[in-house]
C-alpha cells in the first residue's frame, strides 16, 4: 500500500517539474526609459536574471546596472556574444555594462556557462 | 563568502567522517556516532552548501533551474532523510551530503581558477601597453602619461623603451621588436617616414615619432577589441548545447524520482538503498561541464592565436575552416613580395618616361614600379593632359598633342604589336615577369618588364598545405603566362589568369561548387573575394579594411601563417568536439551507472563517488581547454 502511494506521488512530483519548468510562464519585461539621452536598467542577478527580457532604444546609450546576489559560481560572469562582453560580476557590486544600440534587433546574453539566458531588444 | 573558504570548512568538518569511515573495519568508532555526524554534517550544510541552496531556490522561483539546484536537492535530501532515519534507530548516511558538498566545491575551486587562467591570457595584452610617453610640449621634451597623448604629438623614444602608440617616424631610426603584436621574432628596421606599432619594444637607436592614432584607436586597442569579441563568440556547435542545457537539470530530476520509484516500488529496495541510487543520479548528472566546453576551448585558441600574431574573428570561422577544401590565393602581395621591379625595357628611349609620366597619379602597385624606375634613371619629364583610366586594361592620356596609353594585354585588342616585339613579351612573361605595354597613336612602341618575386617563404607554405591535402589555386590579373611562371615556382596547383579585380569574387563563388573554400588575400583590393569566401585571410598590415573582411586575419606577412591559422582553428575545434563528446559521454554513461542500471554487475556508485565524478567532470573539460595552449602547431611540410 505504501508503495502505490509513495508511486503516486512520485508520478506526481514529475508531472509538477514538467509544468514547472516547461509549461508556459511570464518573464519579467522592462522597457528602458530614456533620460537626458541615457537610458539605463538594473538588472539583478539571483537564480536567474531579472528582468530577463530588456528593450532598449536605438540610438541612445545604454547601460545595463547587473548585481549579483547569487552566490553561485554559475552566474559569475555574465556574456555579450554579440558585442564581445565577457563582465565579471563580483557578489552584491553593481557593474554598469555599456551596449552599443546602434543597430537594432535581438540579442542573447548569458552566463559564463551558457546555462542562464536573457534577451536584449533593441528598437 | 568565497569558494575557497566554503571548501576549506565543507573541508574540515568531513575529514573526521572520513577518518572515521576508514578506522570502522578496525573496530573504532567516532566517537559520539550518529549524533557527531549530525552535528558536523549540519555545519557543513548550514555553511558550506547554503548558497547552492539559495541560489536553486532563487532560479527555481523563477522556473529555472541550474547546477546548484542538482546539487542542493541531492545533498538535502541525503540530509534530510538521514535526520529521519536517525530519530527512527536505521541507517544514516549523513557523510555522503557532507563528502558531495566537499567534492563539489573542491571541483569548482580549481574551475575557478582554470577559467580565470583561460580569459587572462588577453588581459595580459593590455598590460603590454608603455605607461607614459615623453612627448614634445611648447618646445620642450615632457614625461606625460599615455591617456594625455593627443594625435599629431611628437614623441622621443629612447633605446629599451616602449613605443606609446601608433605612428610615423620624423627623425632618427632604430630596429623595433614587434614580436608583441605581429608574432614575428625577428626585431625590424625603421627609418623616417615609416610606421610604428604602439607597445612595441625599440632596441637600440632613438627616434621621434609623430602619433597618429591614440587610445582606442591604435592597433593593439583593435587587436584586444578584436580578440575580446572573438574569444566571447558563439560557435554554431553550440546551439546544440542551448538545447540540452534547458532541458537538462529537469530531465535529470525526473530520471532520478523514477530511479527511486523503480528501486523502491518494484524492485523492492528499502527507502534507504532506494535513495541512494537517486541521489546519486542527481549528484552525478553535470550540466556545466557541457556548458564550458566550448567558449573555454575558444578562448584559449583564439587568445594563443592572438599571441601568434592570428586573430581568428570567432567560434563561425573557427567552424568553416573545418571543411575547408581549396585555398584560394591573391599573386601580388600575397604570394609575392608586393614590391615589384622593373627589370627589362624594350623598346624606343622615351619608353620610360611616356609611361612614367602616364603612370603619376595611377594607385596601381606596378605604377610605383615605373615611378621608381624613372626616379633611378633620372628621365626626361613629359607635360600629359586628359588623363582616364581604361577599366581593366590601363590608363591613357594625352602626351605632346599624341594621345598615349600603358595598359596590360588586353590592350592587344584594340591596336597593333610588331611580331618581334610579340616574341620578347612572350619570353620575358614565361620568365614570370608582368608586361606592361606603352603605346602611341594605336602603335606598340615598348615593353617594360615587371617582376614581382615571390616570397622565399611561399614555396614552403604551399608545400604544407598541399600536404595537408588541400587545394591549391592562384587567383590573379596577371596574364597566364606570368602567372603560371609563378604557380610553378611555389607549387601551387592551378592558377585563373586575366582577372579583373571585379570579378574575383565570382571566381571564389564558381570554386565553392566543389566545397568549401578559403581566400588569402591583403584586403587591399579584394575585399569582396574575401567576405565572399566561407573563410576570408586577411594577410599583413593590418589595415581597417582587411580586419573588417576577413574571418582570420594574420598580423605578419607570411603565408605560412596560413597553415598555421588552419592548424590552429581545426585543433581548437577539434578540442570543441573533444569536450563536447567527453561532456555527453560522461553524463550518458554516468547517470545509468548512478541509477544502479549495472546494480547486478556489481558496478554501483555511492553519492560520494558521484560528487566526485561530477566535480571532475567539469574540471576535466577546463584543463582540457587551457592544455590547448600547449598544442603543438607546426608548419612542417610533413606534418
Amino acid at each position: 500500500m505504501t508503495r502505490i502511494i509513495v508511486l503516486i506521488i512520485g508520478l506526481a512530483i514529475i508531472g509538477f517539474i514538467l509544468w514547472w519548468f516547461f509549461g508556459k510562464h511570464e518573464v519579467a519585461q522592462t522597457t528602458a526609459t530614456v533620460n537626458d539621452d541615457n537610458q539605463s536598467v538594473d538588472v539583478e542577478v539571483n537564480g536567474g536574471y531579472s528582468p530577463e527580457v530588456i528593450t532598449l532604444k536605438k540610438g541612445v546609450p545604454a547601460v545595463l546596472n547587473f548585481t549579483r546576489k547569487d552566490a553561485s559560481s554559475c552566474l559569475d560572469r555574465v556574456v555579450f556574444s554579440d558585442f564581445g562582453i565577457n563582465q565579471e560580476l563580483p557578489q552584491n557590486e553593481k557593474q554598469a555594462i555599456k551596449i552599443d544600440t546602434t543597430k537594432a534587433g535581438e540579442y542573447q546574453w548569458a552566463c559564463g556557462m551558457d546555462m542562464f539566458h536573457g534577451k536584449l531588444i533593441i528598437k | 563568502m568565497t569558494i575557497t573558504k566554503r571548501f576549506w570548512i565543507a573541508l574540515i568538518f568531513s575529514l573526521p567522517m572520513l577518518v572515521g569511515m576508514i578506522l570502522i573495519p578496525f573496530g573504532i568508532h567516532l566517537p559520539g556516532g550518529t549524533v557527531t555526524q549530525f552535528i558536523f554534517t549540519t555545519i557543513v550544510m548550514a555553511v558550506a552548501a547554503r548558497p547552492f541552496i539559495q541560489s536553486a531556490w532563487a532560479s527555481f522561483k523563477k522556473h529555472h533551474s541550474n547546477m546548484d539546484t542538482l546539487v542542493a536537492i541531492g545533498t538535502a535530501t541525503a540530509y534530510i532523510y538521514s535526520i529521519y532515519a536517525m530519530f527512527t534507530n536505521q541507517s544514516v548516511f549523513f557523510e555522503s551530503a557532507a563528502f558531495v558538498v566537499t567534492f563539489v566545491l573542491l571541483g569548482q575551486v580549481f574551475e575557478e581558477r582554470m577559467r580565470n587562467n583561460a580569459s587572462n591570457a588577453i588581459e595580459k595584452l593590455v598590460d603590454l601597453q608603455a605607461k607614459e610617453a615623453e612627448v614634445m610640449r611648447d618646445g620642450q621634451l615632457v614625461k606625460i602619461p599615455l591617456e594625455e597623448v593627443v594625435t599629431g604629438d611628437l614623441i622621443r623614444v629612447k633605446p629599451g623603451q616602449k613605443i606609446a602608440v601608433d605612428g610615423v617616424i620624423t627623425e632618427g631610426g632604430s630596429t623595433i621588436d614587434e614580436s608583441m603584436v605581429t608574432g614575428e621574432s625577428m626585431p625590424v628596421a625603421k627609418n623616417v617616414g615609416d610606421k610604428v606599432i604602439g607597445s612595441t619594444i625599440n632596441s637600440n637607436g632613438t627616434f621621434m615619432f609623430k602619433a597618429e592614432k591614440v587610445g582606442k584607436d591604435t592597433m593593439l586597442s583593435q587587436i584586444v577589441e578584436l580578440v575580446k569579441k572573438a574569444q566571447n563568440s558563439h560557435a554554431p556547435i553550440q546551439n546544440l548545447t542551448d538545447k540540452v542545457s534547458e532541458i537538462f537539470v529537469p530531465a535529470v530530476l525526473i530520471l532520478s524520482i523514477l530511479t527511486f520509484l523503480v528501486w523502491y516500488v518494484f524492485l523492492g529496495a528499502t527507502v534507504a538503498q532506494a535513495l541512494i541510487f537517486g541521489v546519486s543520479v542527481v549528484v552525478i548528472a553535470c550540466p556545466c561541464a557541457l556548458g564550458l566546453a566550448t567558449p573555454t576551448a575558444l578562448m584559449v585558441g583564439t587568445g594563443r592565436g592572438a599571441k601568434m600574431g592570428i586573430l581568428i574573428k570567432n567560434g563561425e570561422v573557427l567552424e568553416e575552416v573545418n571543411d575547408v577544401k581549396t585555398v584560394v590565393f591573391d599573386k601580388t602581395g600575397t604570394i609575392t613580395k608586393g614590391k615589384p621591379e622593373v627589370t627589362d625595357i624594350v623598346g624606343a628611349e622615351d619608353v620610360l618616361s611616356i609611361a612614367s609620366a602616364m603612370e603619376e597619379s595611377s594607385e596601381h602597385p606596378l605604377a610605383q614600379a615605373i615611378l621608381d624606375k624613372a626616379k633611378e634613371k633620372s628621365v626626361a619629364k613629359f607635360d600629359v593632359t586628359q588623363f582616364k583610366a581604361i577599366e581593366g586594361k590601363g590608363v591613357s592620356a594625352k602626351v605632346n598633342g599624341q594621345t598615349a596609353f600603358v595598359g596590360n594585354d588586353k590592350l592587344l585588342n584594340d591596336v597593333e604589336i610588331k611580331p618581334e616585339m610579340k616574341d620578347q613579351m612572350i619570353q620575358l612573361q614565361n620568365e614570370a615577369k608582368t608586361v606592361v605595354f606603352v603605346g602611341l597613336d594605336n602603335q606598340i612602341i615598348g615593353l617594360i618588364a615587371i617582376q614581382d618575386a615571390p616570397k622565399e617563404t611561399s614555396k614552403e607554405a604551399i608545400a604544407t598545405l598541399k600536404a595537408r591535402g588541400l587545394k591549391t589555386v592562384m587567383l590573379t590579373g596577371d596574364n597566364e603566362r606570368v602567372a603560371k611562371a609563378i604557380a610553378d615556382e611555389v607549387g601551387i596547383d592551378s592558377v585563373i589568369a586575366d582577372v579583373l579585380p571585379s570579378d574575383k569574387a565570382d571566381h571564389v563563388k564558381a570554386l565553392q561548387e566543389n566545397g568549401k573554400v578559403a581566400f588569402v588575400g591583403d584586403g587591399i583590393n579584394d575585399a569582396p573575394a574575401l567576405t565572399m569566401a566561407d573563410v576570408g585571410i586577411a594577410m599583413g598590415s593590418g589595415t581597417d579594411i582587411a580586419i573588417e573582411s576577413g574571418g582570420i586575419v594574420l598580423m605578419k606577412n607570411d603565408l605560412r601563417d596560413v597553415a598555421k591559422a588552419l592548424e590552429l582553428s581545426r585543433k581548437t575545434f577539434n578540442r570543441i568536439k573533444l569536450n563536447l563528446f567527453w561532456a555527453f559521454v560522461y553524463n550518458v554513461l554516468g547517470i545509468p551507472v548512478a541509477a544502479g542500471l549495472f546494480f547486478t554487475l556489481g558496478l554501483t556508485l555511492s553519492p560520494e563517488l558521484a560528487g566526485l565524478a561530477m566535480a571532475f567532470s567539469s574540471l576535466s573539460v577546463v584543463t582540457s581547454s587551457v592544455l590547448l595552449n600547449k598544442a603543438k602547431i607546426t608548419t612542417a611540410a610533413t606534418a
